[in-house]
């Protein structure tokens, strides 16, 4: 479907086929051209996967060490403050930790983009030696953020072991780093971007591939 | 469970590496529109800092201001690690251009910028080539001429960063200009009022002291407005010049008739280095009339906030029971400098592109 068929279509076809799922809608800022957006996990797929990858935890957890849960802004975040609750929930004999990392001021993209969008503080208000860190992410693609992230927890202390867990991995990595959790795999084409969203921060839950023209 | 959800083969290596190569070009031609980034783009909506320069709080949105006090909010978390250190200028220079003296600017900045893992080079008048009558224009470029990224300059002649953030590639701090702006301190202020009284719209600020030859109390009322809060300035007639209306503030001659009503009180302080001629008989009458004392503190709403940019003149402006009290902020004014101070080197670095 062409640019100009889908600028034809008007924005109440375009809502209403956004809301049946699956569909194309666009979005994007002003000025630029908007990107086709196309739906790759429902909102149950989703689901199952986070279902996969928590119980991929479970069955790993240390013994007799701190725990903690830290996400990456913004969807690790929610992640990781989901399975925070559920292992409070099922495991109330093991202490663990929440937290926060905003690798706004540790991109190794900084000298290269353009403009300053807002950097949060990062939250880690407990101790990091010796625990064992599980670090939560949406998507992983090159590697650069969990890279960033690795940084600031050395920065917060030494902890024993860190975990890695990603919802999405998506394939295209740069770096040499794996993750030791996985929610699902899929298969992106480089030049798009995998979306997650999530109820809490989007107001709807999907996998969606941005494909810019 | 199926782990292929989607079947788009992945490029060959020498498929990605001609990508590469093509966004590398684009970037070296650089349109006006930005240049692709591999990075995400940020969220829609989200506010983003586009600019070079601070100059000063008249050509800023509230938007700007608001996103200058949140990313010092942040740095404020990276003040309180025992590792207080984060990699976000690694590898810049900052240039700190002090045609004028200051201490505690100076160190803050120096401070902030070690902070964001940056080097700094320090440039005084003092026993300089300004003692040889080079221009002002010529030593910054002089300076810029070294790979430095970002200049911190002050100076005793209104304009002066402005002018050379015109005529210099590299990113402008204004750290104080003649009588014209002081934008760190202003936002420094303003960050301290927010985090101690939990907003600023609404709220009135008095502005007391020496106002015609105050920058502070300029950047000041500048941002206050902009962010919705009411000001009154406060003091003899020779130092608050009656044009200043034109800034949306009110003028007070009494201390003591404002002191009820206002929620803080920012006390300048006396320059006695300015003063070209005596603009009040006596320094007795001045803290007489417009002194901060324990009397008048008493006079004021309880949780009212006293606030001074310093060096206190002790017992001038203001006295040591009110200065070492606990309405006064003066200490979390300096700490808050430090956060708002790596804010603005962060900020301008990334609008600088």
């Amino acid at each position: 479907m062409g640019r100009a068929e889908l600028k034809a279509l008007g924005l109440a076809i375009v809502a209403e086929k956004a809301l049946a799922g699956g569909g194309l809608h666009l979005t994007g800022r002003a000025g630029t051209i908007p990107p086709v957006m196309k739906q790759l996990l429902t909102s149950d797929q989703v689901q199952a996967a986070l279902d996969e990858l928590y119980e991929a935890v479970c069955r790993q957890l240390p013994v007799n060490m701190p725990i903690a849960v830290i996400g990456i802004r913004t969807r690790g975040e929610t992640l990781a403050q989901r399975i925070v609750e559920r292992l409070r929930a099922d495991r109330p004999d093991l202490a663990v930790d929440f937290g926060v990392i905003d690798i706004g001021f540790y991109r190794d993209d900084l000298s290269r983009r353009r403009g300053a969008p807002l950097v949060r503080a990062t939250e880690i208000d407990f101790d990091l030696d010796d625990a064992w860190v599980l670090l939560v992410d949406d998507v992983m693609q090159t590697g650069r953020s969990v890279r960033a992230a690795l940084q600031v927890l050395h920065d917060f202390g030494r902890p024993k072991i860190i975990r890695l867990a990603v919802l999405i991995d998506r394939g295209g990595r740069e770096l040499p780093i794996a993750a030791d959790f996985v929610g699902q795999h899929v298969d992106v084409p480089d030049e798009s971007r995998a979306q997650l969203k999530l109820t809490e921060t989007d107001g709807q839950e999907g996998v969606y591939i941005l494909k810019k023209e | 469970m199926a782990k292929k959800a989607s079947t788009s083969s992945r490029k060959s290596e020498t498929a990605t590496r001609a990508g590469a190569a093509r966004r590398k070009t684009a970037r070296a031609t650089k349109a006006d529109k930005p240049a692709p980034s591999a990075a995400p783009a940020a969220d829609a909506g989200e506010f983003v800092w586009r600019r070079k320069d601070l100059i000063g709080l008249d050509e800023l949105s509230a938007d700007e201001i608001v996103h200058i006090l949140d990313t010092a909010e942040s740095f404020k978390e990276v003040s309180t690690r025992s590792i207080k250190k984060v990699p976000a200028l690694r590898g810049k220079v900052v240039g700190l251009l002090f045609f004028e003296d200051s201490t505690r600017t100076r160190m803050s900045f120096e401070l902030a910028a070690s902070r964001l893992s940056a080097d700094t080079v320090l440039f005084t008048a003092k026993g300089s080539s300004v003692a040889k009558g080079e221009t002002t224009l010529d030593t910054a470029r002089n300076i810029a001429a070294m790979g430095v990224d970002i200049l911190v300059v002050r100076h005793s002649q209104s304009g002066a960063a402005h002018m050379l953030a015109g005529k210099l590639p590299v990113s402008i701090i204004n750290a104080g200009d003649g009588a014209h702006e002081h934008p760190t301190q202003a936002l420094l202020d303003i960050f301290t009022i927010r985090q101690r009284l939990a907003r600023v719209a609404g709220l009135k600020v008095a502005i007391v002291g020496d106002i015609a030859h105050s920058r502070v109390a300029r950047s000041n009322i500048l941002g206050l407005k902009k962010l919705g809060a009411d000001v009154v300035v406060v003091g003899p007639p020779t130092l608050v010049p009656g044009a200043i209306t034109a800034m949306g503030c009110e003028i007070s001659h009494s201390l003591d008739d404002v002191l009820g009503e206002v929620d803080v009180i920012n006390m300048l302080r006396i320059q006695f280095e300015r003063f070209q001629a005596s603009q009040f008989p006596s320094l007795r009458e001045y803290s007489g009339l417009f002194g901060l004392t324990g009397e008048r503190l008493k006079r004021c709403k309880p949780d009212v906030l006293v606030m001074h940019p310093g060096p206190i003149n002790r017992g001038v402006e203001i006295t040591s029971e009110v200065a070492d009290g606990p309405n006064s902020c003066i200490l979390q004014q300096v700490t808050n400098g430090l956060a708002i101070r790596m804010a603005a080197l962060y900020l301008v670095s990334q609008g600088n592109k």
